[in-house]
């Protein structure tokens, strides 16, 4: 594809992008407590003593957040670091009860790795991974509920994130947006991370610098903080790329600083510049031992991991001979590739391809159902699948029976039953009518003779209609031509 | 003399309430009013819980009765106000916690109530466990009960654990936990004429224990004798799932290693704790200890501890470093004393400002400052490696000896008013118990003699990671040697 360009007063400017996703770890407690680490909840009820910060309470590591977090370095095809260590990262705020958040500053769990991206054109890029680490949430403060009061939340207090940071590699607000949704595809596929970014679970921070065509090296880059949707973050780095540009090409410098994303307005605004940026002093948390992992346990739980979106996709192109584009679609979710699976295998696999990319999507897309409250299950539609296969009923009457399916959650059988749709193959019932509509339509008849092969379909749509749609396609077809013939 | 229930050690009492020659209400009692006697002056509790000891007091005796009762049933302790007390106030001896009443116990105090010991209070400290003097405590300093010869002026008792050396001096508790960071069980043991051990860092948990430093700090036993100390040790160490530095391994019968004697035992004497200026006296009875040990048939070896003179700065910097992030919690938010203000920040201000004490205020500025960016390499960093050069003169020197001896404190108490002015001054009481903190060995000291002006001096011994039974076999010898029966001026059993 052409490369995103930003088109200024003085030429070209290419953008240069490193996202910082910090990534909820799926698990029941929190990183260093025993308390919940469950969404929502009454505020301050998911809080131990740990959390809140009590004098003299210490962290205690929760072994499964690391098993997350090697899971995700495995899944990101990183470097895992057997050694890793944990860090204080010290400053004041109401919803951060230590004064420090327990980090890993020099010594991440997880080193370099790459994510694959594609591109809308079907181009392949390669975004390097530059480090992963675990590290522990703040809480939360509300400060809209009084108007001189702010509140404090802990329930998110000490909930375990990774922050995974990229190379600055992407080069586009696609890019961008590609590599996020892969690195959330990767994570649900896991199961280390539920990617749901309106429940603040992922959530980016943006480096974005500019340099002219052809420049070597970076100018100094800006870091938009906290932005929570896909979509904001690359409307983000097109406003923001924008105002670099227009401040370079104005005899301007850009200060290195935070920002943040306004989506409502579409612009970014200064949170705080180099000169206010804390000064965090890291040193290794002593209240924990470094994190000393086994060669052994990272293999078993490499042996343990599933199947990643990109063996899959290439396994569902091998196995069931679905195009790059279907294989694209079908394995965007673990679960509709898991569906697809339970349908396909040992069906027809192209009806079945068919099948859910047609009907089943458009009929979740109506009711506005997911794949995993789906009105229809994958068993019915594959009893579906076969009820066409063995002929027991048309493709035409299957939608019927599909329709009645998502309105009523039947099996396709009882349906059939009920609405007694089995379609006929009794060769005597089809004669018998297809005898009846020649003889009421003998002019037809003798112009269809007399070469108007086209008047064919109206005999057929005429059988069919007799039939009431029942009767089996190709025998309709076979004995018409010899009624007609004879 | 008429024998008291106050010439009781811990470990005498424990055989009089097991043979019923005394009850445990009758100890305790006579303990409460001791305290109510004696503590309006020495201020070594910040808070007295009689009631409560009133009661377990029968629940021990009812438990003596049927010959049932955990190791330390029915006796009275003191608990320094570090350790979280479930129900009792806990006030780190800061104004921030002045009202702080935890709903949790430490690990170490939960251990000794699991074992029958009854808290009479909580014991005052330096505020957070800094300092040597115990005069930073927000709740007034402490006295120690020892005089001059010649003069009635008030003594300090050393800190951090200067409240609690001063109960046991005074046969106000038989026996008392404390913490040291740096020598805040050694230093206020010397200067009080008492006994006390650091274990090995991660032998007690952590857990529950109000943080000063935490790769430092380790709660240890102070009492009158070594076998007092052991005891209680034995119920305060321990693996604890919830203290992530504690160590799992077995916790041995500590009063099984009195006895061992030190034959054939090699001890170490390092060269470089000779510093300039060391007083006269205190080589004196460095000398001996030396002498005690070599009669019981110890083998003494000079030895050299290279990297001891960076310890005390690079202690400075690594306790401080770590003391300005524990300490960041207590911002007026969620619990502790809260000053108003009209934004954030201004809150903090005001709650830190109001609720903190100089000498922790201090320590907090230097401790921020040695991690800042720019300076956090020629402070924190080199501190780590000079601890990590520390912990090798030990090792070296544990490749030839099996003990190190040398004095615990640089002198015997001093008046509060001869309490330095200037703050390294004071630092520099930590001059030979700091390096055992920062490598993590264990070590104990023992009452040695008196000075020239009739104050305790002690004697340090410094041993293998968790090897505290050949400390205590090693300290039982000049223990007995020393034969240390003077009394402080102001003792329970004395002025009654």
């Amino acid at each position: 594809m052409s490369a995103y360009r930003i088109t200024g007063e003085t030429g070209e400017w290419e953008v240069i992008v490193g996202l910082e996703v910090h990534a909820q770890i799926v698990s029941q407690s929190k990183l260093f407590s025993g308390a919940s680490a469950e969404y929502g909840g009454e505020p301050n009820t998911h809080v131990s003593l740990v959390d809140a910060g009590f004098p003299g309470m210490l962290p205690v590591l929760n072994r499964e957040c690391v098993a997350q977090a090697v899971r995700t370095g495995l899944g990101l095809r990183a470097q895992i670091n057997l050694f890793s260590r944990f860090d204080r990262k010290n400053y004041f705020y109401a919803d951060l009860p230590t004064g420090y958040q327990i980090s890993q500053f020099e010594h991440p769990i997880v080193g370099k790795g790459t994510v694959e991206i594609e591109l809308s054109d079907g181009e392949i890029r390669h975004i390097g991974v530059t480090r992963m680490h675990m590290e522990q949430d703040a809480g939360k403060s509300i400060h809209d509920q009084d108007p001189t009061r702010s509140f404090i939340d802990l329930n998110r207090a000490g909930v375990a994130l990774m922050e995974i940071v990229s190379e600055p590699d992407i080069r586009s607000p696609e890019e961008a947006g590609a590599y996020l949704r892969k690195l959330r595809q990767i994570l649900r596929y896991l199961g280390t991370c539920d990617g749901n970014m309106e429940e603040g679970s992922m959530r980016a921070d943006v480096n974005v610098s500019v340099r002219r065509e052809g420049e070597e090296g970076y100018r100094t880059r800006c870091e938009i903080k906290n932005v929570n949707s896909v979509r904001f973050v690359m409307q983000a780095i097109e406003v923001e790329a924008q105002r670099q540009v227009d401040i370079w090409e104005s005899g301007g410098e850009i200060d290195q600083e935070t920002r943040l994303f306004d989506h409502v307005k579409s612009e970014t605004r200064s949170l705080r510049t180099k000169e206010d940026a804390h000064d965090y002093r890291y040193f290794p948390e002593p209240d924990l031992l470094p994190l000393v992992i086994e060669q052994s346990w990272v293999d078993e739980l490499k042996a343990a991991l599933p199947e990643l979106p990109e063996d899959k996709r290439a396994r569902l192109e091998k196995e069931y001979g679905v195009s790059r584009y279907e294989s694209g679609v079908l394995t965007a979710e673990q679960s509709v590739a898991d569906f697809y699976e339970t349908v396909a295998r040992g069906a027809d696999a192209r009806l079945a391809t068919n099948w859910i990319l047609g009907d089943f999507f458009a009929a979740l897309n109506r009711t506005g159902r997911s794949i995993e409250d789906s009105p229809v299950s994958a068993e019915a539609l594959r009893e579906l699948l076969s009820l066409i296969s063995d002929s027991t009923i048309n493709g035409k009457i299957a939608k019927e029976v599909f329709e009645d399916m998502v309105e009523t959650g039947e099996k396709p059988s009882v349906i059939v039953d009920r609405k007694g749709l089995r379609q006929v193959t009794d060769t005597g019932a089809i004669e018998a009518a297809i005898s009846d509509i020649l003889a009421a339509n003998a002019d037809k008849v003798e112009e269809y003779r007399s070469g108007k092969d086209k008047l064919f379909g109206f005999f057929v749509g005429q059988t069919m209609k007799a039939m009431k749609g029942k009767a089996n396609p190709a025998m309709v077809n076979e004995l018409l031509k010899k009624l007609l013939a004879s | 003399m008429m024998s008291s229930i106050f010439d009781h050690t811990l470990a005498s009492a424990r055989e009089a309430l097991r043979s019923r020659k005394i009850s445990a209400v009758e100890l305790v009692d006579a303990h409460i009013d001791a305290i109510e006697r004696l503590d309006g002056g020495l201020n070594s509790f910040i808070t007295r819980t009689p009631e409560q000891a009133r009661l377990a007091a029968k629940e021990a005796d009812a438990l003596l009765a049927k010959g049932e009762g955990g190791s330390l049933c029915g006796l009275p302790i003191g608990i320094k106000d570090l350790f979280a007390t479930e129900g009792v106030r806990t006030t780190a001896a800061s104004k921030i916690l002045g009202n702080f009443v935890p709903p949790y116990e430490s690990t170490v105090t939960a251990n000794l109530k699991r074992e029958g010991a009854i808290s009479l209070g909580k014991l005052n400290l330096d505020e957070f466990a800094m300092g040597s003097t115990n005069l930073t405590s927000a709740f007034g300093g402490v006295e120690n009960p020892w005089k001059l010869r010649d003069s009635d002026a008030k003594l300090v008792p050393g800190g951090s654990s200067g409240g609690s050396a001063a109960a046991v001096a005074a046969g106000l508790v038989l026996g008392a936990t404390g913490t040291d960071t740096g020598g805040s069980i050694r230093q206020p043991a010397a200067f009080c004429g008492i006994t006390g051990i650091k274990p090995t860092y991660g032998r007690c948990s952590r857990f529950g224990t109000i943080a000063f430093a935490s790769s430092l700090d380790q709660a240890g036993p102070m009492a009158r004798t070594l076998q007092d100390c052991a005891i209680l040790l034995e119920s305060m160490a321990g693996f604890d799932p919830k203290d992530s530095t504690s160590v799992n391994r077995p916790v041995p019968h500590y009063e099984a290693a009195l006895g061992r004697g030190v034959k054939g035992l090699k001890v170490g004497i390092p060269k470089e704790y000779r510093i300039d200026g060391l007083p006269a006296e205190i080589e004196a009875i460095w000398q001996q200890g030396i002498n005690w040990l070599k009669e019981a048939g110890a083998e003494v070896v000079d030895i050299s501890l290279p990297h001891t003179k960076y310890g005390l700065p690079a202690y400075y910097i690594a306790a401080l470093a770590e003391a300005s992030s524990n300490l960041a919690r207590y911002d007026g938010v969620r619990f502790g004393e809260r000053v108003s203000g009209a934004s954030l920040d201004a809150l903090y201000e005001a709650t830190r400002a109001a609720g903190f004490g100089d000498e922790v205020k201090r320590r907090i500025l230097l401790g921020t400052y040695v991690l800042s960016s720019g300076y956090y390499d020629a402070y924190y960093l080199r501190a780590q490696k000079v601890r990590t050069l520390l912990q090798r003169d030990f090792l070296k020197a544990y490749e030839t000896v099996d003990v190190i001896l040398a004095p615990t404190a640089p002198s015997g108490a001093f008046a509060w008013d001869e309490k330095p002015t200037d703050p390294v001054q004071v630092y520099l009481n930590d001059v030979f118990t700091v390096p055992a903190s920062m490598a993590g060995v264990p070590a104990l000291s023992v009452p040695a003699g008196l000075d020239g002006r009739g104050v305790p001096l002690g004697l340090q011994l410094i041993g293998r990671f968790f090897d505290e039974e050949t400390l205590l076999a090693a300290g039982s010898v000049l223990e007995r040697a020393a034969s240390f029966t003077h009394r402080p001026t102001i003792h329970a059993g004395v002025s009654a």
